[in-house]
């Protein structure tokens, strides 16, 4: 059964967790969204273009209707909700409509702040929030022709600008003594307030506003100090407030915001918040960046797969404000305790100030020229010292040539704020996809999707790319060479269209050559298998001949039978058992295996099935990427030194797990002391058991790759061994690369993140969960071949000798 | 010339080798994807694996063994291996396959 996930807020933040939860688990979710607004999610900090004139309401939409019907979300556009019952788990909405959750997001963003003013509510006072105001604006402006905007910030000035281009006269009131105070220093606001005066606005500076005044519609703004001016439009753009009321009296603990931890859940179970209304640690955000990494990290925990928390972001701004571009990030006002770097080109009108604090950058603005503020907060963020600053950074960028800028960028410098892409990843996909426009650069990253800042820079780095370094970013790494796809690409392919045999893989992601190969043929069939236990039949023809037959080929085309021996501990009757059938098929040579098992070599392919009819013994999966065997030592049955059962514990494992398939081969050991007579320090797993518990090792190799293990944690009892081990099974089932020993893939993604995962419980027991499914469906293949005269028929048996004739 | 009735179509699995001896001589019969049959010698050049065991895709077959590359067509390693198998005519008539010799 999915579970049912509703999501409150149909905007971009709330939107874009969904987006990263489809990413990650397409099936485990049925979902259904509820937005106040009558549209699809479209991109609210384009707005202003489209008051402009820029663009069109159609061009900011960023999820089109089709793409919840696509992905099979419901979507109540235009219908608010009004309750949320957490005891029962539901939520209403002003249509009357109730709707269960098992998983609950609130992203209800923020609502403009009206000033309480006496005529704040005449007509023709608006806010600037949404579409709707923005058509009011549009409207009005056609039979209006005064308008005064109240706000000297981003938004207040976006709205001027937006009015001016409708035709309008336009006044913007603030109460402060210079414009954008909280993005820029006093010298560049100036700056700014010169050119958009040069535009047209008229500004009206440390002005209070009293009321609003109008017989049946606004006529004019008053002020505290008295005076007034007339008006026929007014725009609040004083401020934003995080929506919280609804989540206030469903009561949920909020502050400004809805109070959220670094995993993104509210006080209250089950209930998430995301995006402008959530308060993390004190802050709320209001730029997209953070609440689109906040996004990504309620994904992965609502999915199960904790990873890292969300830390808090620290924050720069970089925006064209009427044309201008203007920069600023970290501590950029010149107080106490600082000194700072300026250049300041009035001519030109570029302006550029690092701030420095004890020796290090700790902030910066740039006015005019933009295009080294990327550079300069990263800077800002690794503190740098004040000697790593290049003074060429500040000089105007005409001495430099801009493409020499996207050049010197280093690959993991980030080009797109918003999304945090970086140029590497964007050179990248214009590499491997062989990219042509900023557009296709945006639907395969995400950069410039947001504020459209940076697709100048996209655009330099299309450019560049043609050029020298094109070469750099070789291909990535995919599964063989028949495709060009990524095994990331081609499981989030096969999960996303439900692709259920290795035939359709590939065939709908376009293999080179249509049958594949002996590499991408068992590749897919395993990751087919790992999707879809019990669901998916391994196809025998996409097998390597061991798997196919279920035993080891040898060098001289006979093969080897390893029955079952559980934790290398066996019995006189079932060693008498093997010796007889040993005896009655003439097996060349038994020996005894470094993994304490039985090997019986030379056996002839048709003798396999009645070889292990007679063995009765379930296989040992010697052949096989599964776990092979558990190994032990003798334990404190015996031994003088053993503290723990390591027999018992090494049985057990090997019962629960034998059988299951994993990316490659994978042993295990348990040793009931340090000593380690298990050789459990060499495994992919190993056990050693210590006074009062079990030290649990992992990624160790004692093969062509030496390694020894890693200690993931101790633990107390034989069941937790049995879940920890289980949940890292699970997790390397999921994430390595097909043929990925446990030892290349620790380290390839650190031990660190592995014991992130499995310690988080709910992230551990959703891999169990997954894993016993996986476990369930599985079934000795001996036993299942020995029964079946078909498949003996199909895999074992020949032709046989046939006698020439001769014809004429 | 000399020819041989090593079965019929049925008895020959898409994709799933087989093998059959004429005297000394070791053959691997496969049944391609698109229902052609081809016959080799089933003996890799490298190390004389059973080819009959090997994956079938198209017109090649895996080694089991090393993993070589052999083209059903003319028995030929594919590169970087370098060596051949000898490939016998086969010819389907009424679901009968024949190898000629």
């Amino acid at each position: 059964m999915k579970r049912k996930l509703v999501l409150i807020g149909n905007g971009m933040a709330g939107v874009r967790c969904i987006e990263e939860i489809l990413k990650l688990d397409r099936e485990a979710f049925e979902i259904t969204i509820f937005g106040s607004e009558p549209h699809p999610n479209y991109n609210r900090i384009l707005l202003s273009k489209v008051l402009q004139g820029d663009t069109s309401i159609d061009e900011i939409t960023l999820n089109s209707w089709e793409w919840y019907e696509r992905n099979g979300i419901r979507l109540f556009a235009g219908e608010t909700v009004t309750e949320v019952d957490s005891e029962r788990r539901l939520v209403r909405t002003d249509r009357g409509r109730v709707v269960e959750y098992d998983e609950l997001i609130f992203a209800t963003g923020s609502n403009p702040f009206i000033l309480p003013v006496p005529g704040a509510d005449l007509p023709g006072v608006t806010a600037f929030r949404d579409i709707q105001d923005c058509e009011r604006m549009i409207e009005y402006a056609k039979t209006y022709k005064k308008a005064a905007v109240i706000g000297g910030g981003l938004l207040g000035l976006e709205a001027a600008r937006g009015l001016l281009n409708l035709g309008m006269d336009v006044d913007v009131i603030h109460i402060f003594d210079y414009l954008m105070e909280r993005q820029l220093d006093p010298t560049a606001s100036k700056l700014l307030q010169r050119e958009l005066e040069k535009q047209g606005m008229n500004f009206l500076l440390r002005k209070e506003t009293a009321e609003l005044f109008g017989n049946g519609r606004v006529e004019g703004v008053r002020f505290k100090d008295g005076t007034s001016i007339a008006a026929d439009l007014v725009v609040m753009a004083v401020g934003i407030r995080p929506n919280v009321e609804l989540a206030r009296k469903s009561g949920i603990e909020v502050n400004r915001g809805i109070v959220v931890n670094d995993y993104l859940e509210t006080s209250v179970p089950h209930i998430y918040a995301v995006g402008e209304c959530a308060e993390h640690r004190g802050v709320v955000y209001g730029l997209v960046a953070p609440l689109y990494e906040q996004g990504k990290v309620l994904a992965q925990a609502i999915c199960g797969r904790k990873g890292k928390p969300y830390e808090g972001s620290v924050v720069s701004t970089q925006l064209k404000v009427s044309g201008v571009d203007v920069f600023s990030a970290g501590e950029f006002m010149d107080v106490e305790g600082t000194e700072s770097i300026k250049l300041y080109d009035e001519a030109r009108s570029v302006y550029k100030k690092v701030v420095v604090r004890e020796g290090k950058i700790v902030g910066a603005v740039l006015f005019g020229d933009t295009s080294e503020g990327r550079k300069l907060f990263d800077m800002i963020q690794r503190g740098d010292s004040l000697e790593a600053l290049s003074l060429s950074l500040l000089t105007p960028a005409s001495s430099g040539g801009k493409g020499s800028l996207v050049a010197a960028m280093a690959d993991t410098d980030v080009v797109c704020g918003c999304n945090g892409v970086t140029k590497g990843a964007i050179c990248q996909a214009i590499a491997e996809h062989g990219l042509k426009t900023v557009a296709e650069v945006r639907d395969y990253t995400n950069a410039s999707r947001s504020c459209g800042g940076c697709k100048g820079l996209v655009a330099e780095l299309l450019e560049h790319m043609l050029g020298e370094e094109a070469n750099r970013y070789t291909v990535k790494e995919t599964i063989c060479g028949c495709t060009d796809l990524s095994r990331e690409e081609v499981l989030e392919a096969i999960e996303q269209r439900r692709l259920m045999t290795v035939k359709e893989v590939m065939s709908v992601l376009g293999w080179k050559n249509e049958e594949g190969c002996s590499k991408c043929r068992p590749a897919l069939n395993y990751y087919l298998g790992m999707l879809y236990p019990g669901e998916y039949d391994e196809e025998a023809e996409s097998l390597f001949v061991n798997e196919r037959l279920h035993a080891n080929i040898q060098a001289d085309g006979t093969y080897s039978v390893v029955p079952r021996i559980y934790g290398g501990v066996t019995t006189a009757e079932q060693l008498r058992n093997i010796a007889d059938v040993a005896e009655k098929y003439n097996v060349p040579m038994i020996k005894i295996t470094g993994g304490q098992r039985i090997d019986l070599l030379g056996v002839k392919k048709e003798d396999l099935p009645r070889i292990w009819a007679d063995l009765g013994m379930p296989s040992g999966y010697a052949y096989a990427k599964a776990l092979r065997t558990v190994k032990t030592c003798v334990g404190k049955q015996f031994c003088r030194f053993g503290t723990q059962d390591s027999t018992g514990l090494g049985i057990r494992m090997e019962q629960t797990f034998e059988r299951l398939k994993t990316p490659h081969k994978v042993k295990m050991a348990v040793s009931a002391c340090p000593r380690n007579c298990a050789e459990s320090g060499i495994k992919d797993v190993g056990i050693v058991g210590v006074e009062g518990g079990w030290e649990i090792y992992v990624g160790g190799n004692g093969g062509t790759h030496l390694r020894a293990a890693d200690l993931l944690c101790t633990v107390k009892t034989e069941d937790e061994v049995i879940e920890m081990t289980g949940a890292f099974l699970q997790y390397y089932r999921e994430s390595a690369h097909y043929l990925e020993r446990t030892s290349k893939w620790v380290e390839r993604v650190g031990l660190e993140h592995i014991r992130e995962v499995l310690f988080d419980v709910e992230t551990r027991r959703a891999l169990l969960e997954r894993l016993h499914k996986a476990l369930s469906a599985t079934k000795d293949p001996w036993r299942d071949i020995v029964e079946n005269e078909r498949l003996q028929q199909m895999l074992f048996r020949d032709i046989g000798d046939k006698e020439p004739v001769p014809v004429e | 010339m000399m020819r041989v009735e090593v079965g019929t179509i049925e008895q020959l699995p898409k994709r799933l080798g087989k093998c059959v001896r004429i005297g000394a001589l070791e053959l691997a019969l496969f049944r391609t994807g698109e229902d052609r049959v081809y016959a080799v010698e089933n003996r890799c050049p490298h190390k004389g694996g059973d080819l009959s065991q090997g994956i079938v895709s198209g017109e090649y077959v895996f080694c089991p063994l090393h993993d070589w590359k052999i083209c059903l067509r003319d028995g030929q390693a594919q590169a970087p291996d370098e060596g051949c198998v000898k490939t016998y005519r086969v010819a389907v008539e009424d679901g009968c396959v024949y190898v000629e010799l």
